[in-house]
Formats: structure tokens, sequence, C-alpha cells
């Protein structure tokens, strides 16, 4: 007997913008809405719920909605959910949904991420800022010396890429271009305007070597994706995309104990799970929180050797809509916006369909890779048209 | 940037000896007593051996700069930039790094590979292991 399979079959996403002033639940209905829609699927079909990472009170824009919320407004019979914070990153949530679907602990479930972040900082009276006198647990060993933001920690890493490899500010300008230059298509990306290597050159840095451009942003949606068991497949209506492969990684949470990010244990794990080969990927969907998480996943995946990240993607044809390896076709996070991870699943399923409309990559795609993380954490899919 | 108001570690039983070691001008770092390997963040057990048999060994206070950024952007009202965040390899505790700020030189100063000293700033009961430039 074959191995039982999972699939993404519908995929579905709400309005993006900042400061939405729709209820966040709401936003998620729509994006689960508009997935069961593509799929032909209803609600009482459905009987699973996986998101990352929960509901979190104390962050609310974070994550304002968890599956018990989804659950409860729905009236979804679950046989099987999942909210969590503690897996290996955004995506481990469809990983973990896959695995629940090949088991048999449910047919078709509900994968979602809502983010809130920018609503939540322009209603501060109703999201009260979290900033606290004194810190615990992993805040400790980075709030102290001001380094309380990514950027900080994933700038150390581009630096050594930098100082060791080389990498210059015109080779990673090209992770933000191609992102911008792809956004214009997506009627929901977050910025639909070109970006220029003048005005990347030009502004402001953030932490160095990482400026403005290199960073996504606070930004309010919600991505859903219904993942399927290879044997409920007939209750489905539209084209399913399997997931091939899989693999994620935390090794030291603690992110300054990591010699490096996870996106490359991650990457090299992919490969032992799948026939496939990097060469018969069509076109990679690689988290951009911050654009240098980009070159970690390109040289983690064997795309190109460590440290030749930032000439792989030099000039940007390569990875271009039309190029040998399309990235970030929808925009990335920086180009469509911070829905953080669930937006590269969700998009590398749209191209695979045909479903790009104005921004499909041309030919006939049937491989794809999506991630999502990169810090100490890091998770990767392949994902495959049969 | 020492105008601005840090936040601070609250102090528990794993944590205590490391933020309260500037007291005597130490940097300590848990190390487990019975293979000896070093432990950081600390914690009750060594993830080498198991063993429960850990305590806080004072390190010579110097490193090596593995890899910096120069933040610029203020995270919140008041804070002074530009400031070099970097991690700090320490001699003495093979694979022990910690996140810290290069003080007392201009941000361009600072490049990977440097050699470095803990320079501790005192706030209320926490030292906070800070480092600067070896001339």
């Amino acid at each position: 007997m074959p191995a039982p399979s999972a699939y993404i079959t519908g995929v579905g996403q709400s309005q993006v913008g900042t400061k939405l002033t729709r209820h966040p639940l709401l936003l998620t209905v729509d994006a689960v809405r508009e997935a069961l829609a593509e799929a032909g699927l209803t609600v009482q079909q459905i009987d699973g719920v996986a998101t990352y990472p929960g509901r979190m009170a104390a962050y609310l824009g974070y994550s304002p909605v968890g599956a018990d919320d989804l659950i409860d407004a729905l009236g979804i019979r679950a046989t099987w959910y999942l909210g969590a914070a503690e897996i290996t990153s955004q995506l481990g949530a469809v990983v973990a949904a896959a695995d629940a679907v090949r088991a048999g602990h449910a047919r078709h479930v509900i994968c979602f991420r809502t983010v809130y972040e920018a609503a939540a900082l322009s209603r501060p009276e109703e999201y009260p800022p979290v900033r606290r006198a004194t810190v615990d647990g992993f805040s400790q060993w980075f709030a102290p010396f001001n380094a309380t933001s990514a950027s900080s920690w994933v700038a150390q890493y581009a630096m050594r890429h930098v100082k060791h490899y080389g990498l210059t500010r015109e080779q990673l300008a090209q992770i933000a271009i191609t992102g911008r230059a792809n956004a214009v298509h997506n009627p929901r990306a977050l910025v639909r305007e070109p970006l220029t290597l003048d005005q990347y050159m030009s502004s402001r840095m953030i932490s160095t070597p990482l400026c403005l451009y290199d960073c996504d942003r606070f930004t309010d949606g919600s991505t859903a994706l219904i993942v399927s068991a290879g044997d409920a497949l007939d209750e489905v209506t539209c084209t399913p995309v399997r997931i091939a492969a899989s693999a994620g990684t935390v090794e030291k949470y603690s992110w300054d104990q990591a010699e490096w990010m996870a996106s490359y244990p991650t990457g090299a794990d992919l490969w032992k799970h799948t026939d496939y080969k990097p060469a018969d990927v069509d076109t990679v969907q690689l988290y951009d929180g911050f654009s240098f998480c980009v070159i970690t996943w390109l040289e983690a995946l064997g795309f190109c050797k460590v440290g030749e990240g930032g000439k792989f993607i030099e000039g940007g044809q390569r990875i271009a809509r039309d190029g040998e390896l399309p990235l970030n076709t929808f925009g990335g996070q920086i180009g469509a916006g911070r829905l953080h991870g669930f937006g590269f699943a969700h998009e590398a399923a749209v191209q695979l369909k045909g479903k790009g409309g104005p921004r499909q990559i041309p030919g006939d795609p049937r491989v794809a890779i999506c991630t999502s993380g990169g810090g100490p954490l890091a998770t990767a899919l392949l994902l495959a048209r049969d | 940037m020492g105008a601005t108001p840090r936040p601070m570690p609250r102090l528990d039983a794993d944590n205590r000896a490391f933020w309260t070691g500037g007291a005597d001008g130490k940097l300590r770092i848990m190390r487990c007593q019975d293979c000896g390997t070093f432990l950081h963040p600390p914690r009750p057990v060594c993830r080498h051996c198991l063993s429960e048999n850990v305590a806080p060994e004072a390190v010579a206070g110097t490193g090596t700069v593995d890899t910096f950024t120069v933040n610029h952007q203020a995270w919140y009202p008041g804070l002074e930039v530009p400031y070099v965040i970097a991690r700090v390899a320490l001699d003495g505790a093979p694979g022990v790094i910690l996140t810290s700020n290069i003080v007392g030189c201009p941000v361009e100063e600072v490049d990977i590979g440097d050699r470095v000293r803990v320079k501790f700033e005192r706030q209320g009961d926490v030292y906070l292991p800070l480092f600067e430039k070896i001339p």
C-alpha cells in the first residue's frame, strides 16, 4: 500500500493592509471562505484546524485569533487541532496538519495565520503596547542590550556574509527589488510600486547591513490553506497540490547560542525526504521577514554554495518572474506584507495551480518550495502538482 | 546610550550568578562539574551529560567579536542611536556566546575578530556585562 499523502487543496486570503478596522476574526473567516470556495468544500466537511502560534493574549496584534476562536465561530467539529507557538516556525502548523491527515486523524484541516500588528499599533487603548521594565526567559539575553528586534539578530548573521563572503548591498537589494516588482501584479499586495536600486541604496539603515527595505513591516490580514487527505480528494473540486516533503529544525532556541540560522540544517534535510532535486524546482517562495533570510535559504537548499547567495541573485535576472528560479512571485513579505510565513505556502500553491493571473510564472510549474523562519526555527515544504 | 533605561532581567535561581557576578568583577557562566561543559543560558542540568551537578564558574571576561551590527533604529522613545550589538565568543568557555554591546569606541571601529573585555554596567542588583575593545 502506498504511503498516505497530504495535499493543499483550497487556499484563501483576506484583504491585506495596515490599520484595518475589520475584526480580526472576520478577516480570518474571509480567508477561510475563499479557501472553502476554491476547494468546493463546506464548513461541515472540515474536521481539523491548525494555526501558528495560537491566540496570544499578551500580544494580540501578533496573533489575535486562535484555533479555538475559529472552531467556536464556525461551529467546526474537529477531531484534531493545533494552535502552537512551540513548533518549527509558522509553516510548522501546515506540516503538523499534513501529518494529521496522513495519520487519519482528520480529512480536511484548515490551516491559518492571522496578523493584526499594524491595526494594534494604531489602536493602543484596545491593544496595549508591550514594553516591559523587566524581562525573563528568552528576552533577558537580548532586551537589556537593546537588541529586542529580530532585525538586529538577523543583521549579525548578514554581517558575517558581508565580511567573510563579500555580500554587497547591491546584491542584497535584489530581494526587495524583486519582491516589489512582483507585488505590482498582486492585487492584495501591501505595496504595489516598484523599488529602484537608487531608492534602496539611499534608504536609512535599520541595523547594518540591513536598511529599511530589507525588513518587512507590520501588516493586517489572514491567510488560510486547506490540507486534505489523499483519500478525500474526491470531495474537492480544485487542483490539489501534494505536500511531497517537509523538514523543520530547532536546535538552540536562543538565537545567540546558535552558530548559524536554522534554515541551513532545514534546507539540507528537506532533500532527504524526496527524490526531487534542486534542478526540478520551478519556483521558490522563501521567507523574507528580512531579505537576508532568502540568501540563507538559497544556500541552505543547495541552489548555490554557502557564501555564494549574493552572487547567485546579482542583477536579479535569475530570480525574476521570467528567470530560471522565480522568487517570491507574490511580492514576499517585503512587498506583499508581513503575513508571517503563510503567504509563502499560499503563493507556492497558487503558482502550481496556475492561478497566479498577471503574476503567473511562465511554463507549466509543477514543483515549488516554500519556507518560513530562519532564525533558531525553520520549516521548508516541497510542493508538487502530480 | 548609558542614560537610557534598559529593560532589566528578572533575577531567579538560574540566572542570578550570571547577572550579579559583576558585583565582585567576575563574569560567571554555568558549568557542568562532571563533564566540564559550559552551559548558557544557565540551566540546572547539563545538556551534554544530563548531570545536575552544575555551578557557576568565573571566566576570564575576555572574548572575540563573532559578529556584530550597528543598530540605527530607535526602538522606543529616548533610545540613543547608533549603538553596536555584538555576539561575543568568550575565552575559556567553548561554545558560549553572549549578545551584548560594544561600548567605549566609535561604532565604526568595531569589527569581526576584535578582542574585547567585559565592562560591567550596574543597574540596581544587576550588573550588565557590556564589552569594550582591548587596545
